[in-house]
């Protein structure tokens, strides 16, 4: 099925039918798209593209290449995941100024600031706070960004010819090494470089060090690594499953497959919603929880009577 | 060769759903009783449960990824 999706521009080019049984769904997807072009019809593989990155833009009224330029040595390639990254920085660097205008301006918060505003509280009240405590807030800015930024491609990837960025292994991969850099610092920060190392050891015998040193050490990259694959494949998924609901009418070759199918993806896009808003939360929670982790190992007391007398 | 990597991609997705679903549904089972006995730390529960449930469905996407390389391969 996924090798149908991901390789189907090799298998339309080959165009033979010498196939063996287990192949049913790549000689019907080469069927189809055989019929779509000589019908000159919806072409199917313009659904294919949505999924994974190309150098052009998806339009209304076709593609718009993107160029590719020479810098400082380097070629440049502009592609629709890079362009739609921009796009959501530009969008939040404009959008969040003017929330916060608008909010230094009304006494009381009103229209898109209150809706951030409600964001922004709800991240220092419920993640920040409970996970790592006051000290915690200095980081408050990297997480707000953290998740503004991540919400915003999320949601990008659902409205007509856009495209998520997050369904990029590589964006997924910088956002979980800047949280990497993140986590270790402000453990390093609040605990010092010393106790940073001597915390390696799990605060076992020396005899233990041998097998609690490399697990330990491990931990560190699989916490960020798991951040990066879980939100690439979450968001990944569900573009797959749109793209499975709606190929189901293409394979039965019936359009009154259409009108289960179409539901069920209007359903599952629904759920992209939720899961854009969940994923985001999750990972800065889960970065919060982590550089927690490692703030308060440092000895002072609980952070649950900060949150409590917060509220 | 490579049917048997489909083969391979299927059964494993299915077999990852199994626990994953069996994992979610306990969670969410422990989190409605919980929620029922309690229904003053409904919120606090259900944060948790959150959080819990992408931890186990981080489990099952780390299949989806194997599965993926191996029916692409």
């Amino acid at each position: 099925m996924f090798s149908w999706i991901i390789s189907s521009e090799q298998t339309l080019s080959a165009a033979d039918t010498a196939r063996t049984a287990a192949d049913t769904l790549h000689t019907a997807s080469d069927s189809l798209a055989a019929g779509a072009h000589g019908g000159g019809a919806f072409d199917f593989n313009e659904l294919l593209h949505h999924i994974y990155d190309a150098p052009k833009l998806e339009l209304p009224w076709g593609y718009l290449h993107l160029p590719h330029f020479q810098l400082l040595g380097f070629e440049i390639v502009l592609t629709k995941h890079i362009v739609f990254l921009l796009f959501a920085a530009l969008l939040l660097t404009v959008g969040l100024i003017l929330a916060a205008r608008s909010n230094t301006r009304n006494k009381v918060p009103k229209g898109f600031g209150n809706l951030v505003e409600i964001l922004v509280v709800f991240i220092r009240d419920e993640i920040v706070l409970p996970n790592m405590g006051k000290g915690g807030l200095k980081y408050l800015p990297y997480l707000l960004t953290n998740f503004f930024f991540i919400l915003v491609m999320n949601l990008l990837g659902l409205i007509p010819w856009g495209s998520s960025a997050t369904g990029n292994i590589n964006v997924t991969a910088g956002l979980a090494i800047i949280a990497f850099v993140m986590i270790q610092f402000s453990a390093i920060r609040a605990q010092g470089l010393g106790h940073f190392i001597a915390h390696l050891t799990g605060g076992t015998h020396w005899a233990m060090w041998p097998i609690m040193v490399p697990i330990e050490f491990l931990g560190l990259f699989i916490k960020p690594f798991a951040l990066c694959i879980r939100l690439f494949a979450n968001m990944t998924a569900g573009h797959i499953v749109i793209l499975a609901l709606i190929g189901l009418i293409f394979i039965f070759q019936n359009t009154a497959v259409g009108l289960v199918s179409v539901p069920l993806a209007v359903a599952v896009n629904l759920l992209e919603l939720f899961v854009a808003l969940v994923q985001a939360y999750i990972f800065t929670m889960l970065t919060s929880i982590f550089m927690g982790m490692g703030i308060q190992t440092e000895g002072h007391e609980g952070h649950e009577g900060h949150a409590q007398e917060h509220h | 060769m490579e049917s048997l990597g489909l083969l391979a991609a299927g059964l494993g997705m299915g077999m990852a759903v199994i626990g994953g679903g069996l994992g979610i549904g306990k969670l969410a089972a422990s989190a409605m009783e919980a929620m029922g006995r309690q229904p003053e730390a409904a919120g606090a529960v259900r944060g948790s449960m959150i959080i819990a449930a992408a931890l186990i469905e981080g489990a099952v996407l780390f299949c989806f990824v194997i599965c993926i390389i191996l029916a692409t391969k």
